[in-house]
């Protein structure tokens, strides 16, 4: 039905000794909102951080399998990292504003990446902060500390900063657990604006944010992807009952 | 014991240990401002010493300690902090990083007269330096490098990790991130290991001793490659060395050595708080 954005194929990860992920396969489609479920310690942010490689970050990380993001494995040798990063963006579980301005933040990846001309700078801001329904609120304070604003802003902030590399997925690491209810509901509006244009992957505890926001949700227990399917079927009419028993609330 | 009461004498005790460390400081300047204070003037600040350092002035020993300390800086600071990048930044946890940060840990233990026998044999003598500026500036770096590079790491280290995970997250490659997201916010702790440095550097006599120290050379160097007076060894050689020196040039020489140490600390203070006031987090 719709295209596929990241395909996993049999995919195994490694901590030292420890496995984290078991023979994972999924196929995420593009543009639309993907939302990664499970009880804490079930492998799904480390799920999520395959897709752009920053386990390796870790000592010791080893993988298995193939990730294929546009006809390329990303694990395939000689793969540079720097542009999967500018394909695959990332917002964090805390609001991480460097402690710079708020446009020197958005510029931060364009600069990096060589991206743009100065002069186009300006723009590019403006859009981003469009995107993000930040502009009218702070083109007054371009150039006043990102640490200034609310938190709800912030995290918009960290949205905003990844889009000028123009990246075709956004992995959304719990982005709104420190954010307040209605933040939240604000956060998630804003990925439905946002899902027209990007690939959306979300990491989240809250199963009503899952249930409320995205298309596709994938159970994962235990470093295994037990179930994945629409949402409104894993929600009302899940086939494993391992998924009935966490979604309804029985353990995790 | 009634809390109240343990309350009362842990807080006397902890404001006494705290006075007390104070007590010298306070006492020490006291006593050299008030011996050498008169020993001060134009003349004593930018002349050259004559009649065997019994008259004239100490602008040799003034100059000389300056161009050393800013030779040991030029020379340990660029070279700790690379050190401390690599330590901090890309080297993974294994024996051999372990080991050199053992050995630069080490390093500040090593005795200054140690570092003045190394620097006789090492830049004096197999790199035929001669005792010289160069010399002794080399020698002195060596001496501050532990503390610069162990201050750097400090620095390092206390820049939230998120900083480079977002970074790098964005497709920075290693040495942008750290360019752009690590040492502009580490650069305030990397100026307290320099400022460290500065005044242990000023202050040696023992590194200087055999690699550059001349004993009386009123005039001024002219190259790196020159012998200089340095302040501490001067005051050590007027004090012991030179009898029938007057007390007041004595103290007066400390009291221009323990300003010329504040003030260069004042500088990088000053630098420091520029930096801290732009980079907030």
């Amino acid at each position: 039905m719709s295209e596929t954005s990241i395909d996993i194929r049999a995919l195994n990860l490694f901590y030292g000794d420890f496995q984290a992920l078991t023979d994972i396969h999924l196929s995420i489609p593009a543009r639309q909102i993907t939302a990664l479920i499970g009880p804490s310690g079930c492998g799904k942010s480390t799920l999520l951080r395959v897709f752009n490689r920053m386990n390796d970050l870790i000592d010791g990380v080893r993988v298995t399998g193939e990730v294929v993001i546009n006809g390329k494995n990303i694990f395939a040798p000689g793969i540079d990292l720097l542009s999967l990063r500018e394909k695959v963006g990332m917002v964090f579980q805390r609001p991480n504003p460097f402690p710079l301005t708020v446009y020197e933040n958005i510029v931060f990846g364009l600069a990096v990446h060589r991206l743009a001309r100065r002069n186009e700078y300006a723009d590019i801001v403006e859009q981003a902060l469009r995107s993000v329904l930040l502009w009218d609120d702070l083109k007054e304070r371009l150039h006043h500390s990102a640490l200034t604003l609310s938190l709800e802003q912030q995290q918009r902030l960290c949205i905003a900063r990844v889009l000028p590399l123009k990246p075709q997925i956004l992995l959304m690491d719990e982005p709104c657990s420190a954010l307040d209810p209605s933040a939240t509901l604000h956060i998630e509006d804003l990925m439905r604006e946002l899902k027209k244009d990007y690939t959306i992957v979300i990491v989240t505890h809250n199963m009503h944010q899952a249930s409320r926001a995205s298309d596709r949700t994938g159970f994962l227990y235990l470093g295994k992807l037990i179930e994945f399917d629409d949402t409104v079927t894993i929600f009302t009419k899940p086939a494993q009952t391992m998924t009935e028993n966490y979604i309804s609330g029985r353990f995790g | 014991m009634d809390p109240r009461r343990s309350q009362k004498i842990a807080f006397a005790v902890l404001l006494l240990a705290t006075l007390l460390v104070v007590l010298p400081v306070v006492v020490i300047l006291a006593i050299i401002v008030a011996k050498g204070a008169s020993a001060i003037s134009w003349d004593f600040l930018f002349s050259m010493p004559r009649e065997g350092m019994s008259a004239g002035g100490i602008l040799p020993a003034i100059l000389g300690t300056l161009y050393l300390v800013l030779g040991a800086v030029i020379f340990a600071v660029p070279l700790g902090v690379m050190a401390a990048i690599y330590l901090v930044e890309y080297s993974s946890d294994n024996r051999m990083s372990r080991l050199v940060k053992l050995a630069i840990v080490n390093l500040a233990g090593v005795p200054s007269v140690v570092y003045g026998l190394f620097g006789l044999g090492i830049f004096v003598t197999f790199f035929g330096f001669g005792a010289s500026i160069l010399s002794g500036s080399l020698t002195l770096g060596i001496m501050i490098l532990p503390v610069i590079i162990t201050s750097s790491r400090e620095a390092l280290e206390s820049v939230p990790k998120h900083f480079r995970t977002v970074s790098l997250s964005l497709g920075a490659s290693r040495w942008q991130t750290i360019r752009h997201s690590v040492l502009p916010h580490a650069l305030p702790g990397i100026l307290t290991g320099m400022i460290l440095g500065l005044g242990r550097a000023a202050g040696e006599t023992a590194p200087i001793l055999f690699t550059v120290a001349a004993f009386y050379l009123p005039r001024l160097p002219q190259s790196v490659f020159d012998q200089s007076m340095a302040l501490p060894y001067h005051l050590y050689v007027i004090s012991t060395q030179v009898p029938g020196i007057a007390e007041n040039v004595r103290y007066g020489t400390a009291l221009v050595l323990l300003t010329l140490v504040l003030l260069l600390n004042l500088a990088a203070i000053v630098l420091r708080s520029r930096f801290r006031r732009k980079k907030k987090w």
